[in-house]
């Protein structure tokens, strides 16, 4: 099974068909409270509630941990150390450097240092304050710079090569370096880190957790307690927000529920407090990226140098494939001539970074942003025309630093036609020259491409798997491996299965997600739920509906090809017949009507170790306008207004992705502009709190906000129905916020000196980019 | 016995922990699990619920945060959860128009927009302007991007036969039926610290003040936008908490002598028409401080009397040269309020004592004013710096100036130095560069996750600049423009 059919067989559409563009399943819950989430679930009468302790430090040996006055505080029902894990100490997904609860050594203020159970929650977290620890402490490294000094890495330096870099740039007319600090993110879901444990038989154990992978859970669960995956069992309705915050870091919290569970026999629940949430969980990677560019007078690539240094925090995590992706779009949308991209993951004294929508994709994709309107600052050009010119095309110019040819490029033409609705050049002139007269007030405008690269990186999670039921009255329960978080996954899905069936979609029930139902899923992450989902559903209900074509054409003696399902119905030989009376005649007739499905990606393939390949089986695109104000006396500023034309393939579902779309860029806003995260020198991070982390509100959405997903798209790949993937590539349409906000400062002194503005953009990092510009430019600042 | 409506029925809670927040009690007790946590600080808006307020013959209803607010100031009160608006088969229009224009996503936060829709769909005061934006300011939403909750707000049609279902006449007499009910002395056994428990609603002053006399350690609880913190994340133990919340007296706000006089009782919410009526910039800044479900809790008072050194009102009723009424059971006293601040954590305020009211005086006629607020973000965030500037001019000379800034020391200060650089001197460009200078030794400002020393300082001298700059320019000068 691979290829999705073209084409719909009939005329007549399905309520709830492919492209059609449905409301989140879940909304009419979702706005009257009735949509369950973990912490929603009536607790079993014996739960027990968990709470665990922080590290105080950053970096320390534990010379000694006095639990008494945990064990006497009232409530309190059972204290869990390292030393009461019957299996292994270690929830690391990719290597084993991530304890369940700290032994011997801290590795970042906040670790989980024990577990305390108790008969409420407000006594759990007041027992976890009442350990005494003593610390014998050892310096942290804390910052990319304390821990390049110190040659603390997660791995070898990665280095990514096409020609010969290095005398490309040194053979081109023009040469210029430059430097990009970003600035991590939290995820900031709403709903906040959670996992219920249930007890069974046996050794049995159900857990609900609030994770992007119930797989890896169950697996971490499993050698946690020492004993094998199919005792456990993961499951989860929906999420509320995940946006990779919860594809590995939810494992603490099932792991270490599952673990009291097991130990007390007694139902689990164990909810972390917002602040703590931020303090114990990854977040988003920082990063310092310096490049080396060398160009001709029009500013086209003849060669580039990436340099990019990751903050991973104290474990591996998912740092690796992370790291990895920001490599892979550090060409963006552009053909380097020649490319070197060097990256070191540097390992701190932090939390474990962690996936974030995106996966390092956007902090490679802002350098060569960056570094785009540094040079065509240089070469006097509108940063524009640098950009189209140096955009990847057919004549050889389409080969990528990873050497996989892009075969899909529709940047140019997304560009363009972006460029003339947005109106940007007339836009763009008059803001120029508004910048050169007198006022505090100074405008900016950028016009960004988005090419991100669709499938996991590591080929093998490229695979999924479903499981469909039809039952005698007709009704349809659907399951997957994919996990709901807000991204209307489970609408999707099931709209390819009520196109494969041509039923109403009200006729498929959508069933949480369990690792008893399918086994051995990939994280619903990499953009890849509907692709990888879809296709795995649709081959199971093509093998269902074989079974249900098989049987008519024998009892009615007809061709294959003259059973036609549509409309709810099934003609069979021009007899029309209802969907439910087939499905009862099937079972009478005893005709399976349940089905698997699979699905693997094809084409993909990668070699790590030479960094080249096809890890990529398509490409999404999109092209960012945004016109940002800034405050030159207080470094205030905001987007003013912000176009968006964005390629989804064939839209499986054009309200949901217009959803992705503009959620997507208002998060890159932020990360862009107003969420900075704050680490102190002794490691400890001081922006825990939506009181001290700003996300965007309501009114920082720019006040004009046009959004259009592109009529021509199509993939050239056979996805599922020509669509393409949507959950991540429209977080970096932000990337033009930069740019513009770039564009605003550089206006301050009349557009004449380029400024060093680094990511987040808040209004101190503007005000000092501005004055820093004006010092350049021999003006004084006001 | 705290008594309050719910679902058109009194509910009675007889023993009940004072500082057991609305948000446990929904979901922990009741099991009513639509309205969720998402901060325990009243910063995100996914526990907002609708309280309703007897005033007058009327119910008034406005979103506040569950997650802060203790059960007692429930007390006479009508609570509204998303479970009373509708069901799936039977919604509420916010609730269909919201799901039917695409505003929920992961659906988390979704309750608590509804909640902050339907508070602004059943305000029915024509003064009260209600742009979309600052009605959502105080609910995140991290999936959507706002747009289509914006569009939900921006499409509504307030439909008065839809409106009438809350606040009709049988909610008024139950309301009136418990409106001046005495609560009593609730006390509660706190088994996680082995203590007793007890809170007071007095309902008079005399009562407030013979409390305090009786337990002068007790916490004030007005709106617990601070105080519901201390509980919520720092498990502090309270063991006697006063909620000041049902005096009239304390409630009271009066035009004096051309002034203002406001009760330490009123809440943000209900000062802004005044206040924004003395000054723009007053009113500008009113709607930054925290979000509508905060100033629908926090008062004017609470906000003086816990002594933040960042304000946001400190620093222009200082530069106003506002007087502070304190009581007891020994009598009044009235400080300048810019003597109320000692230092950090510590303010002018006796054993016994309370914050009556403020009194903010006339605006003079030769006043050039103007107040501002930095922050990282626009709305609900706290500030940076939060300056107020105070110039009284005669014939181009400064007369006498008060510039007052929070955020630059361990309380809101006036900046002496660069008061004495600006008084006597023309109202100049000359002028304000050395009163920018002098400015350097009024304040070393800290440090923090919110700003540097070097911006603090930067933007503190910068907003006389603007200042300055505004009275000499009708250009635009601002992002955010003064309403």
């Amino acid at each position: 099974m691979g290829n999705a059919p073209e084409t719909n067989k009939t005329t007549i559409g399905v309520k709830g068909d492919v492209h059609s563009p449905l409301k989140h399943d879940s909304a009419y819950l979702h706005v009257t409270g009735e949509a369950r989430y973990i912490d929603d679930l009536p607790e079993p009468s014996d739960c027990l509630h968990l709470y665990v302790a922080k590290s105080e430090r950053a970096h320390a040996r534990i010379i000694g941990m006095d639990l008494s006055a945990v064990r006497a505080s009232p409530g309190v029902v059972s204290v869990l150390t390292a030393a009461d894990i019957p299996g292994v100490n270690d929830i690391g997904p990719v290597k084993k450097d991530d304890p369940l609860f700290a032994d011997t050594e801290v590795l970042y203020h906040g670790q989980c240092l024990f577990a305390v159970a108790a008969e409420t929650r407000a006594a759990a977290r007041l027992a976890a304050l009442k350990a005494d620890v003593t610390y014998q402490d050892e310096a942290p490294l804390v910052s990319i710079g304390e821990a390049r000094s110190a040659s603390s890495f997660i791995e070898d330096e990665q280095v990514m090569t096409l020609g010969d870099a290095a005398s490309e740039i040194a053979k081109a007319p023009i040469t210029l370096s430059g430097e990009l600090i970003e600035g991590g993110q939290d995820h900031f879901y709403l709903e906040g880190q959670i996992a219920l444990a249930i007890p069974g038989e046996d050794g049995d154990m159900t857990v609900y957790s609030s994770t992007q992978n119930p797989t890896e859970a169950q697996h971490l669960i499993a050698n946690v307690l020492g004993i094998p995956d199919n005792h456990i069992n993961v499951l989860l309705r929906r999420m509320g927000g995940g946006f990779g915050g919860k594809e590995t870091q939810s494992t603490l919290l099932a792991a270490a529920a599952a673990l009291c569970a097991a130990k007390t026999g007694r139902a689990v629940k164990f909810r972390m407090d917002r602040d703590d949430d931020m303090i114990m969980t990854g977040k988003r990677h920082d990063f310092e990226v310096g490049w080396t560019a060398g160009f001709d007078e029009q500013g086209v690539l003849k060669g580039v140098e990436f340099d990019q240094a990751v903050r991973c925090g104290f474990s591996t995590d998912l740092s690796m494939a992370i790291g990895d992706r920001a490599m892979f779009h550090a060409d963006n949308c552009y053909f380097l001539g020649s490319a070197k991209i060097v990256s070191n993951r540097m390992r701190t004294n932090t939390v474990s970074n962690t996936a974030f929508r995106g996966f390092g994709g956007p902090q490679g994709m802002i350098g060569i942003e960056h570094l785009m309107d540094a040079v065509a600052f240089r070469v006097d050009r509108d940063p524009l025309d640098v950009r189209l010119d140096n955009l990847y095309s057919d004549d050889g110019r389409n080969i990528t630093p990873y050497h996989q040819t892009v075969e899909d490029f529709v940047a140019r033409d997304l560009m363009e036609e972006l460029a003339k609705t947005s109106n940007y050049r007339a836009r763009r002139a008059e803001i120029e020259a508004e910048n050169k007269e007198e006022g505090f007030i100074k405008r900016g405008i950028a016009l960004t491409p988005v090419k991100f690269g669709i499938s996991f990186t590591t080929t093998h999670l490229n695979q999924a798997g479903a499981l469909i039921h039809i039952y005698t009255d007709g009704s349809i329960q659907l399951n997957h491996g994919g996990t709901e978080m807000g991204q209307g996954l489970m609408v999707k899905v099931a709209q390819v299965v009520a196109n494969a069936f041509q039923v109403d979609i009200d006729r498929i029930r959508i069933m949480a997600t369990a690792t008893d139902k399918v086994p051995n899923t990939s994280a619903t992450a990499a953009s890849s739920g509907s692709d990888l989902n879809g296709m795995a559903a649709l081959d199971a209900a093509v093998k269902i509906k074989q079974r249900l074509i098989d049987f008519l054409s024998e009892r009615e003696g007809v061709g294959e090809e003259d059973v036609i399902f549509s409309n709810n119905e099934i003609i069979v030989g021009g007899k029309a017949l209802k969907f439910a009376d087939v499905i009862k005649a099937a079972y009478l007739a005893r005709i399976s009507l349940s089905a698997t499905g699979y699905y693997k990606t094809p084409k993909i393939h990668y070699d790590r170790a030479s960094h080249t390949g096809r890890p990529f089986y398509y490409f999404a695109y999109g092209a960012a306008v945004s016109e940002v104000e800034i405050d030159t006396l207080t470094g205030e500023n905001r987007v003013v207004q912000t176009d968006i034309l964005h390629e989804v393939g064939q839209s499986l579902n054009p309200a949901i992705d217009m959803g992705q779309i503009e959620g997507g860029f208002v998060q890159g806003m932020g990360w862009l502009t107003t969420e900075e995260l704050v680490f102190d020198e002794a490691g400890r991070l001081r922006t825990h709190a939506p009181s001290t982390y700003k996300i965007p509100t309501a009114s920082d959405r720019p006040a004009t906000m046009n959004i259009k997903i592109w009529d021509k798209g199509r993939n050239v790949e056979r996805t599922i129905h020509r669509s393409k993937a949507v959950g991540e590539p429209p977080f970096m349409l932000a990337i033009s916020v930069f740019s513009a906000l770039t564009h605003a400062v550089s206006g301050a002194t009349g557009h004449t000196v380029f400024p060093k503005l680094h990511a987040p953009a808040t209004p101190e990092r503007i005000l000092m980019a501005v004055d820093a510009a004006r010092a350049e430019a021999g003006q004084a600042s006001p | 016995m705290i008594k309050f409506v719910m679902n058109g029925e009194i509910r009675t809670l007889k023993a009940c922990d004072p500082t057991r927040t609305v948000l446990e009690w929904l979901r922990e007790d009741q099991r009513l699990t639509g309205t969720k946590e998402g901060c325990a600080e009243g910063d995100c808006g996914a526990c907002t619920v609708v309280l309703g307020e007897l005033i007058g013959e009327c119910v008034r209803y406005r979103a506040i945060n569950a997650c802060i607010v203790f059960l007692p100031m429930l007390h006479g009160r009508e609570l509204i959860t998303v479970e009373s608006l509708g069901t799936s088969k039977d919604m509420h229009p916010v609730q269909k128009t919201l799901a039917d224009l695409n505003g929920s996503q992961c659906g988390f936060c979704t309750p608590g927009f509804v909640m902050s829709l339907f508070a602004r769909y059943q305000d029915t005061d024509p003064e009260l302007p209600k742009p979309v934006n600052t009605v959502l300011a105080g609910n995140l939403c991290r999936c959507t991007g706002y747009g289509p909750i914006q569009e939900t707000g921006n499409t509504l049609q307030p439909d008065v036969s839809v409106q009438s279902r809350f606040g009709g006449s049988q909610t008024v007499s139950l309301l009136q039926s418990i409106h001046n009910s005495d609560a009593g002395e609730i006390i509660y056994h706190d088994t996680n610290f082995g203590t007793p428990r007890t809170a007071f609603i007095p309902t008079r002053e005399e009562q407030l003040a013979d409390l305090l006399d009786e337990y002068p350690g007790a916490t004030i609880v007005a709106g617990a936008t601070d105080v519901g913190l201390w509980v919520t994340k720092h498990l502090r133990n309270l063991q006697t908490l006063i909620f000041n919340g049902n005096i009239p007296s304390l409630k009271g706000i009066a035009q004096v002598n051309g002034g203002l006089t406001i009760g330490a009782g009123v809440k943000y919410s209900d000062a802004l028409k005044q206040l924004a009526s003395l000054h723009p910039d007053i009113g500008a800044l009113i709607t930054r401080i925290g979000s509508v479900q905060v100033r629908n809790s926090g008062t004017i008072g609470g906000n003086i009397a816990n002594g933040s050194p960042i304000g946001d009102t400190p620093p222009f009723l200082i530069a106003l040269n506002s007087q502070l009424t304190l009581a007891s059971q020994a009598g009044e006293r009235v400080i300048d309020i810019e003597d109320f601040f000692i230092e950090y954590g510590k303010q002018d305020l006796r054993p016994g004592e309370y914050v009556k009211s403020v009194h903010i005086p006339a605006l003079a006629e030769n006043l050039f004013f103007r107040t501002y607020k930095i922050s990282k973000r626009f709305d609900q965030d706290i500030s940076a710096v939060c300056g107020a500037f105070s110039i009284y001019l005669d014939d181009g000379l400064v007369k006498d100036a008060r510039v007052v800034f929070g955020g630059m020391a361990g309380t809101p200060m006036r900046a002496k130095a660069c008061e004495a650089a600006l008084i006597g001197k023309a109202w100049e460009s000359e002028t304000i560069t050395s009163a920018c200078h002098a400015m350097t030794h009024d304040f070393k400002p800290m440090s923090d996750m919110r700003a540097s020393a070097d911006y603090r300082m930067k933007v503190a001298q910068n907003l006389l600049r603007k200042a300055f700059a505004e009275s000499q320019t009708s250009g635009r000068t601002r992002i955010l423009e003064a309403q």
